[in-house]
């Protein structure tokens, strides 16, 4: 029970993420094939990457370790990799613990040392706990590229950062402003109340909201955290409308509570009274976007994340990029980045699902 | 003999004179009826809303499947056992469900309620064949198969999330929809509390398990198949947390590999808070099912009262406590009235 709990609570959604993969096993499968016939079709990009400072080498050894397996998240980055990685002509492996506890990723991180792989994808559990590791591996010679979830920035070698926070914070109140016709009483039902990304992006909605004219009408009345657990989430939404008569809105960053607050909403009288927005992926999203409980929400591509963390990884290790601020590297059919400041690589603004684009995605 | 036939709580004729006081403390719930009114009333006092129709349907939805595991509980806790594993099963149950009407969308609710029943039979007669033939102390057994069973809905499930779009339309209806202003979840579960209280109070086997619990050397000497009573309690333990799985498929629309983690926590305070007995022997279905009705209302009107998040875990832990006090001094009110009155019979 441990085990599973922590692997839900961990301060970060991705934790939280969940994407449906049983229904599309064969469809992903059909969609890697076609993303590397694409690729191999403008199999050009590796001249396009020698413009920009060099050659990806071929042959390199990649491993993406994830906080934990069994996390759909991670399971659809994984898928994002393996396709890179075999534009790469590659060795892809994807290995982790099974639980999100700090230290359990130690191990893992020294066995793909020790097999001297070229390149470790991470997504780390806590930022200084695997930092020695991470040394010593780097001393091996592997390239160390962190995503989704950084370490201290003196123990990578870049940080494929999943969006921008302050652009996930002013997309969501821009929804949810949206939705509500600009004025109201809004609140946030988030994952835990330590959770690290959760409470940046509230940051910055509370900052919007107090600086920017556009939201001068908006007030957010209540923040309250569903633990990233089902029945806990039901029941912060339900508090949330008693106690609150005039509520317009309710903005859920985390793929639970958003999942759980629409569930509730569906079968309640509230349904099409409350605006609903947050961060949702499609497939969870679907059912309650088409019969008109949720409007609009957001969330980036895991599985493009994946896909240029590998790029990213087999770049540092090709030496085509040193982390260092101004590099450009070209991530087959995403195109070229420039590594910013502290090493990150920003995989782009939050893509935004409605009912005329939900169908569009499969994720 | 007196110690395997236990008087029971349903037989206040025995007691000619003062009937009505003795029913009302001979009934161990009483200090759970007095804390859900008071919890009610005092959380109304301050959001009237807490009172509507809709948040009374939530709260009915909310305790509708820790009542049904409490019972499940009840029934193990009575014959001196336990069960951790339970939200595993509900995990697993749900889990298989919910896939197997993504498969086959047309099967009807009831054929998945006795999909669900099966498997979690199937896990509860492990854990009965574990205690009893294994000779292995219950808490260590079900603590064993509650990670057994985990590891098989991660292995049966991976990464995979089943969404409410994946799941037939009439299965989530369910999940939803009520009859006369009830849910059929609530429906569903204070059938079985009713089934199993008869059961414990007016039939041979239940009454055993209460022997069972009271005594295990007595019981045997009396000569209760023990084993086969432990069976039916575990597989019947089992049973009620595989048909919770169903209920939590239909009423959240998505289940992935955790669903249930951590819920055996809450069945077991629910049914220690109903005034069951942790050593087996004493208590009622309907006491557990009160217990569970208590803690979802105490969990419900917190987020209402706008009470701090970070208060609330501490509230709550209090909360059972106080009522747990409460239903400990009831219950010695009683002895204490009841020796009395022994001598004076005697």
């Amino acid at each position: 029970m441990s085990a599973s709990r922590t692997r839900r609570v961990r301060a970060f959604t991705s934790a939280a993420l969940g994407l449906s993969l049983a229904l599309t096993v064969a469809a992903c499968g059909g969609t890697t094939q076609d993303s590397n016939e694409d690729e191999g079709g403008g199999g050009d990009e590796p001249a396009a990457t020698a413009d920009a400072g060099g050659e990806f080498e071929t042959g390199l050894s990649i491993a993406m370790l994830p906080k934990s397996v069994n996390n759909p998240y991670f399971d659809a980055s994984s898928e994002g990799a393996e396709a890179a990685v075999g534009e790469l002509e590659g060795e892809y492996e994807y290995t982790g613990p099974s639980d999100t506890a700090a230290s359990s990723q130690v191990s893992y991180i020294n066995t793909l040392s020790q097999q001297a792989a070229d390149v470790i994808l991470l997504s780390a559990n806590d930022p200084n706990a695997l930092c020695s590791s991470l040394e010593q591996a780097r001393a091996a010679g592997t390239s160390v590229v962190t995503f989704d979830s950084d370490v201290d920035p003196s123990c990578r070698d870049a940080f494929v950062s999943q969006v921008d926070g302050a652009e996930v914070g002013r997309t969501l109140i821009e929804m949810m402003s949206e939705q509500i016709g600009g004025e109201g009483q809004i609140a946030i039902l988030s994952a835990t109340a330590n959770a690290t990304n959760q409470n940046a992006w509230i940051a910055v909605i509370e900052e919007e909201l107090a600086n920017n004219p556009d939201y001068a009408n908006v007030e957010l009345v209540a923040t309250v955290y569903g633990d990233d657990e089902d029945e806990k989430s039901f029941q912060e939404t339900q508090g949330l409308l008693q106690a609150n008569p005039e509520l317009k809105g309710i903005i859920s960053p985390t793929t639970v509570g958003i999942a759980a607050a629409a569930r509730y909403l569906q079968g309640s009288e509230y349904k099409g009274q409350i605006a609903l927005t947050g961060l949702g992926t499609p497939n969870q999203m679907r059912e309650f976007v088409k019969d008109g409980t949720v409007t609009e929400f957001a969330l980036w591509d895991p599985t493009a994340l994946g896909e240029l963390a590998a790029y990213a990884g087999a770049a540092v290790a090709s030496g085509i990029i040193t982390g260092a601020e101004g590099d450009t590297f070209t991530a087959g059919e995403l195109g070229e980045y420039t590594v910013g400041a502290d090493g990150v690589i920003i995989l782009g603004p939050p893509t935004r699902f409605n009912a005329d684009n939900i169908d569009d995605f499969d994720f | 003999m007196t110690l395997v036939a236990r008087p029971t709580d349903s037989a206040p004729t025995t007691r000619t004179g003062s009937t009505l006081l003795d029913a009302v403390l001979r009934f161990r719930a009483l200090g759970l009826l007095i804390a859900l009114v008071a919890m009610v009333a005092a959380t109304a006092a301050v959001n009237s809303r807490f009172v509507s129709q809709q948040s009374i349907r939530d709260i009915l939805l909310g305790a509708a499947i820790t009542i049904l595991l409490a019972v499940g509980m009840t029934v193990v806790v009575l014959t001196r056992g336990i069960d951790l594993s339970v939200g595993s099963v509900l995990g697993l149950s749900a889990y298989v469900t919910a896939d197997f009407l993504q498969v086959n969308p047309g099967t009807p609710v009831p054929v998945a309620m006795l999909l669900g029943l099966a498997i979690g039979a199937g896990c509860g007669l492990v854990n009965g064949a574990v205690i009893h033939f294994g000779k292995v102390p219950a808490l260590v057994a079900t603590l064993g198969t509650l990670y057994v069973f985990r590891g098989i809905v991660y292995f049966v499930a991976g990464g995979s999330r089943i969404n409410a779009s994946d799941m037939p339309r009439g299965f989530l209806d369910f999940g939803t929809d009520r009859v006369l202003g009830i849910p059929y979840l609530i429906i569903v579960s204070l059938v079985v509390v009713v089934l199993a209280g008869v059961f414990l109070s007016r039939y041979r086997a239940g009454r055993d398990m209460y022997a069972l619990g009271s005594s295990p050397e007595a019981a045997k000497l009396a000569g209760i198949p023990a084993g086969r009573r432990l069976l039916t309690a575990y597989v019947l333990c089992g049973a009620l947390a595989g048909l919770g799985g169903v209920l939590h498929a239909a009423r959240f629309g998505t289940v992935d590999a955790s669903a249930g983690s951590g819920m055996e926590l809450n069945v077991v305070a629910a049914v220690v808070v109903g005034g069951v007995a942790i050593f087996g022997g004493s208590g009622t279905v309907f006491g557990a099912a009160l217990g569970a009705l208590l803690l979802t209302v105490i969990s419900n009107a917190l987020p209402v009262l706008s009470v701090d998040q970070f208060w609330q875990q501490a509230i709550v832990g209090a909360l059972i406590l106080g009522a747990i006090g409460l239903d400990r001094f009831v219950g010695l009110r009683v002895s204490a009235s009841l020796r009395r009155k022994d001598s004076h019979v005697d």
